[in-house]
């Protein structure tokens, strides 16, 4: 394979547009879905006016949006204020790059793989995109001279950096299960069983980390609208917040991917080997799912307090995580040293053991600030 | 290598697709605008003072601890991929480095640096 290739240049373009163009279509569908599973959950019906079942609601969002003034404060600051709906945008569509989406297909005589670049340090390129992703956030709410504005994105910036400890840590999780960073071993090492039936803390603590990460409820306080209106995007309106939203609806999407691929066996199910095209199926498939628990969460539960907030993801996360990643490597360890498998097993019920023992450890926590005397 | 080749033309597809959204924008939005407009929102009260203004110094203590807790994680990963050769030395080895790292975390926990009152 060479760079002057021109076949391999254009199968990346084609690969490149599909995965733009269908996280695209995916944003502007998710907030349709989102919109009409919430009306559900309220016992209303959601937007049902625009096309068949409310289906051209998107499409008539997004020519709103292009027809809406975009207004600039006068002293935020210009350039980095035109910038940061970008910087945020960028790295939710570039961080799907590494996500399988089926096993390598064969077409017009040569090896095609469903994912943009197979990366051999794959997770280590998920956790650094998703760390870049702060800063426009960041600079949203610092180049925007508002005091919602730079609060949202202060708050935002110190949620997110303290949740990506736990998410680090669920990512080691399941490279110590793969033995890879791989993305593609990490699914195939799935085959015969799922990485959330070995380590479902670790799923857990991914789900919520992750949730955190991409400013979902029940943990959005830096866009609580109660209190800080709109929170880092206050300022923005027109197609720059369209920017904004479309990152966290994509953010959403990749998520969930991510942790379908981690955890839920990626591509993998029944009959996938005889035909691959039911690969991507098979993931969207999980994506949706893991979607509705995503929006579901959001109906079912109350943003929590900002201080219960850093609470969580400092003092139970952490260590929680931790412990669970030391959980998997010593149960693989004496299981490869002793040949015994029953080590092996003995980490799924370690595992839900510490995880019972941390959700005693809140309850009483709460039952105690609630009764307590001050 | 050919695999981050392919990365830097999705960087580049996804600038192009940010710049023509906020281009659409541009083409199509009415611009007129007015002092009142242009002034930061603040719940149609009249601004006062700077926007950006000092903020609490606990942002700064998660940072910092951030940066502590993150190269943690960053030391776990190479252990990650390679315990199983490592065996149990690598094993012992990453618990003493932990237990080095949960003395700190003790400490920050009992100074009251993780507390938000």
């Amino acid at each position: 394979m060479m760079l002057s290739d021109w076949t391999l240049w254009l199968e990346w373009l084609i690969k490149s547009l599909v995965v733009t163009f269908g996280l695209l279509t995916g944003f502007a569908y998710l907030t349709w879905y989102e919109r009409r599973a919430l009306a559900r959950i309220q016992a209303r019906i959601g937007p049902n006016r625009a096309g068949p079942q409310g289906l051209l609601q998107p499409i008539a969002d997004a020519i709103k949006l292009i027809f809406k003034e975009e207004l600039v404060p006068a002293k935020a600051d210009k350039t980095l204020f035109f910038w940061a709906p970008v910087i945020t945008m960028i790295p939710s569509l570039i961080i799907a790059a590494v996500i399988p989406w089926g096993p390598a297909i064969e077409m017009f005589g040569r090896v095609i793989r469903l994912s943009i670049a197979d990366l051999n340090v794959g997770v280590l390129y998920l956790m650094s995109i998703a760390s870049i992703a702060v800063y426009g956030i960041v600079l949203a709410g610092w180049s925007s001279n508002n005091k919602y504005a730079m609060l949202g994105g202060l708050r935002s910036s110190a949620q997110m950096i303290s949740y990506e400890l736990a998410l680090g840590l669920s990512f080691a999780t399941s490279i110590i299960l793969a033995n890879s960073m791989r993305m593609l071993d990490i699914v195939e090492a799935q085959r015969n069983l799922w990485f959330v039936v070995v380590q479902p803390v670790g799923a857990v603590i991914f789900w919520i980390a992750t949730l955190a990460e991409v400013n979902r409820a029940p943990f959005d306080m830096p866009e609580a609208e109660q209190e800080l209106t709109a929170g880092y995007h206050a300022e923005y309106s027109g197609m720059k917040f369209a920017l904004f939203f479309m990152a966290e609806y994509q953010k959403m999407i990749v998520v969930s991917a991510i942790l379908a691929t981690l955890y839920f066996g990626g591509y993998l199910g029944p009959f996938v080997d005889r035909f691959p095209w039911l690969g991507p199926i098979y993931m969207i498939i999980k994506i949706v799912i893991l979607l509705f628990v995503m929006i579901w969460v959001r109906a079912t539960w109350p943003r929590i307090r900002y201080d219960r907030l850093m609470a969580f993801g400092w003092k139970i996360l952490l260590p929680l995580s931790l412990a669970i990643a030391f959980i998997t490597a010593t149960g693989i360890l004496l299981a490869d040293l002793s040949g015994n498998p029953l080590y092996f097993w003995a980490i799924p019920v370690v595992s839900v053991l510490a995880g019972l023992f941390t959700v005693a450890v809140i309850y009483r926590e709460l039952r105690r600030k609630a009764y307590g005397r001050v | 290598m050919l695999e981050y080749v392919a990365i830097a033309l999705l960087i580049a597809l996804a600038l192009v697709v940010a710049l023509a959204a906020i281009g659409l924008g541009y083409l199509f939005g009415p611009r007129k605008q007015s002092a009142v407009k242009a002034q930061p929102y603040e719940s149609g009260i009249n601004p006062f003072g700077e926007g950006t203004r000092r903020m609490p110094v606990r942002f700064y203590l998660i940072a910092v601890l951030f940066i502590l807790f993150d190269i943690e994680v960053v030391f776990f990963l190479p252990w990650a991929i390679a315990f199983r050769q490592l065996g149990l030395f690598g094993l012992i080895e990453m618990v003493l480095f932990i237990v080095i790292l949960l003395v700190g975390y003790i400490y920050a926990w009992k100074k009251g640096a993780l507390e938000w009152e």
